[in-house]
């Protein structure tokens, strides 16, 4: 059997605050194999951007990784230094396009320079070979290379967003982690880049986790759907079959709260809001928002079970 | 709740051009001042029971126009026209009427005429976080409304008024929602108080600028419900501002397509969603996210290039021409007129022109 790119077991990563410990990450386990694109969607305070900095061991304090191990090609990245993680994993390995990015270039330097950082660093090539190497990438991801020589406010914010992309893949990482990569994006930017995404996934075969509050974009770029719900996975199997055939009740309301431009059916919405993660409902955290609640929800956990190959629900629905 | 032939409000070249700050070189060199035409001639109708939506990217105008007609922001030019009804009708002078029963809301009018008017266009913002005072509690935030409008003369009568208007927001029991402060509340609690704020006034016109956007998506279809629940017991006409296609397609009677200042298309919803005509429109159309997971292996054909020019530069002709997959001769030099296509459906398009 082949081993996965990356494979997450059980991980925890919590926040230790004056008012309690916040567990936002709570026992998520996922594996993601070479090529795939797996997407991550949830509400937010749901944990979902917790989960990608614990990914990358950025989560930032008063957080930390409480336990559970991420295995990246062998290697369990809880167990690195951080000297380890900064050398070896971080955009090596795994890059990160963060919410807002753009607006996160510098303004006093050129696009050649910020571009020219990670490779000189982490690389050690002299600033003219990494020129090559940006020119190239510039032009994978659809830019002109004479924006190399111009600062970040000359660039409109589609073409700040390609520059990111292309920072995240300049080291020909394994893992690319997308947090909403589009939000500050308008519809018609934010369809170009994601036919970018759809491109760079075609093309390199890399494993990719795309996090986003909207599943219309999910389903636009993901061969694999993770729904989360106050710091868990509720639902998680390939996107026809959370799509096609959602299962948990958290998943089907969503579903039915998206407006969808040709279709006149009536959407609905989930009453209530999510919990508090330092005090969480006992048993089913989604309970107090479910329309099936039965008394063994109240009490009793429910642990993700196969309901068809390759495709999981915690919900105590299905027994 | 009832539809009238004749419009409420009309809105005729409305303009607003926002100066820019000059240079010291372009100072010394006595350059004229250049200006952001973020309204650029906009007209159109809106009629009581109906939900109007301006629907557009960033920078193109539609909460500017939004902010003109709540009167927010004074206009440069262009008229807006609101007929008044009932009582508020009765006790304005006849010299403040413009035209049969309408009162042009751009030009300068006595004051208290003007602040008659002013209760019956109410508005609610995008951001439930930041259009509520933080330091104010449920009770005063929708109190003060009737404090600036003497509405209700002792303080039980005002807690009536109050009680009724946040029962009919569904924030009950009112008692409990009254004495918290904002921060108590969620994102769709906040702005069921921002819509209980704009309603407790009696508006006709209720400009809804983005109100949904800031939400979560398991909520969204709440405060959508709420606006239709609204109005479906009142004589109410929205304008509901949004970025969001299918939002629009869902909520909304009418849609009216904003770029760069300018209206490009507007109609009735199914006709513009499902038939449109201005090469914008379609490509905004095309661009939309759909949830169906088969769109994970095609590309998704936008059909335009490049993003919307800043508002301070405006391309001569049909200002959409440079992005146009259309575009003609004619287009960079004339500025289309604008044609109805079908009843009620009009473009602004060379392309519809007749040759």
């Amino acid at each position: 059997m082949n081993v996965p790119l990356l494979e997450v077991r059980n991980l925890k990563t919590y926040y230790y605050t004056l008012r309690g410990v916040v567990k936002a990450v709570d026992n998520v386990s996922f594996t993601l194999e070479r090529g795939e694109t797996l997407g991550i969607a949830g509400e937010s305070g749901c944990g979902k951007s917790t989960l990608a900095w614990a990914l990358l061991g950025l989560v930032p304090p008063p957080g930390r990784i409480a336990g559970g191990s991420i295995v990246l090609d062998g290697q369990d990245l809880t167990k690195l230094s951080e000297h380890d993680l900064r050398s070896k994993v971080r955009w090596k390995k795994v890059s990160m396009i963060f919410q807002g990015a753009m607006n996160a270039l510098t303004p006093v330097f050129t696009i050649e320079d910020q571009l020219a950082e990670p490779l000189m660093i982490h690389k050690g090539m002299h600033k003219d070979e990494a020129r090559e190497r940006i020119a190239e990438m510039l032009k994978a991801v659809g830019l002109d290379e004479t924006i190399m020589k111009r600062y970040p406010h000359e660039l409109s914010g589609g073409q700040k967003q390609r520059v990111i992309i292309a920072m995240a893949l300049l080291l020909n990482p394994d893992l690319v982690i997308a947090d909403e990569p589009t939000t500050a994006l308008d519809v018609i930017v934010q369809a170009q880049i994601m036919n970018l995404f759809k491109e760079i996934k075609r093309r390199y075969n890399i494993g990719m986790i795309f996090i986003t509050h909207d599943l219309s974009l999910i389903a636009e770029i993901a061969d694999k759907v993770a729904i989360m719900y106050a710091g868990k996975i509720v639902e998680i199997g390939s996107s026809d079959q959370v799509f096609g055939n959602p299962r948990h009740p958290y998943t089907q309301g969503l579903l039915r709260s998206i407006p969808r431009i040709r279709s006149k059916e009536k959407i609905t919405w989930i009453p209530g809001v999510p919990p508090d993660l330092v005090r969480p409902p006992p048993g089913c955290r989604f309970f107090p928002r479910c329309k099936y609640v039965k008394e063994q929800c109240r009490r009793e956990e429910p642990e993700l079970k196969e309901v068809e190959p390759g495709h999981f629900v915690a919900c105590h629905l299905y027994g | 709740m009832r539809r009238m032939a004749e419009p409420v409000v009309k809105v005729r070249d409305l303009m607003k051009y926002f100066p820019l700050r000059r240079g010291i070189k372009e100072i010394i060199t006595m350059k004229p001042r250049r200006f952001v035409r973020a309204v650029d001639g906009v007209s159109f109708d809106m009629y009581i029971g109906e939900v109007f939506c301006l629907v557009g990217e960033s920078g193109c105008g539609k909460t500017t126009t939004g902010r003109l007609i709540t009167r927010l922001l004074e206009p440069t030019g262009g008229h807006i026209y609101y007929k008044p009804t009932g009582e508020v009708a009765s006790q304005i002078p006849e010299k403040c009427f413009a035209e049969d029963g309408y009162v042009d809301l751009a030009r300068k009018l006595p004051k208290h005429v003007d602040k008659l008017l002013r209760r019956e266009i109410q508005i609610v913002f995008q951001d439930p976080f930041g259009s509520l005072d933080p330091r104010m509690k449920v009770y005063d935030i929708l109190k003060e409304p009737l404090i600036v409008h003497r509405i209700g003369g002792s303080e039980e009568e005002r807690r009536e008024i109050i009680y009724r208007a946040l029962s009919e927001v569904k924030l009950v029991p009112p008692e409990q929602f009254m004495s918290r402060y904002p921060h108590m509340l969620s994102g769709g609690q906040r702005q069921r108080v921002a819509f209980a704020r704009a309603m407790i006034l009696k508006p006709t016109v209720v400009v809804a600028d983005e109100p949904v956007s800031m939400l979560d998506v398991s909520i969204r279809a709440e405060i959508l419900q709420l606006m239709l629940d609204l109005q479906a017991n009142r004589d109410l006409a929205y304008l509901f501002i949004t970025h969001d296609l299918a939002v629009a397609s869902y909520l909304c009677t009418r849609i009216a397509v904003m770029y760069l200042g300018r209206i490009v298309e507007t109609g009735p919803t199914d006709e513009v969603i499902n038939n449109p005509q201005h090469p914008y429109t379609k490509a905004l159309i095309a661009a939309v996210p759909e949830p169906d997971p088969k769109n994970r292996f095609k590309i998704r054909e936008v059909p335009i290039k490049g993003e919307v020019p800043s508002a301070a530069a405006i391309p001569p002709g049909c200002r959409f021409h440079p992005r146009c997959p259309y575009a003609m001769d004619r287009c960079s030099k004339e500025e289309p007129p604008t044609l109805e296509v079908k009843p009620g459906h009009y473009v602004s398009c060379w392309l519809h022109a007749k040759k």
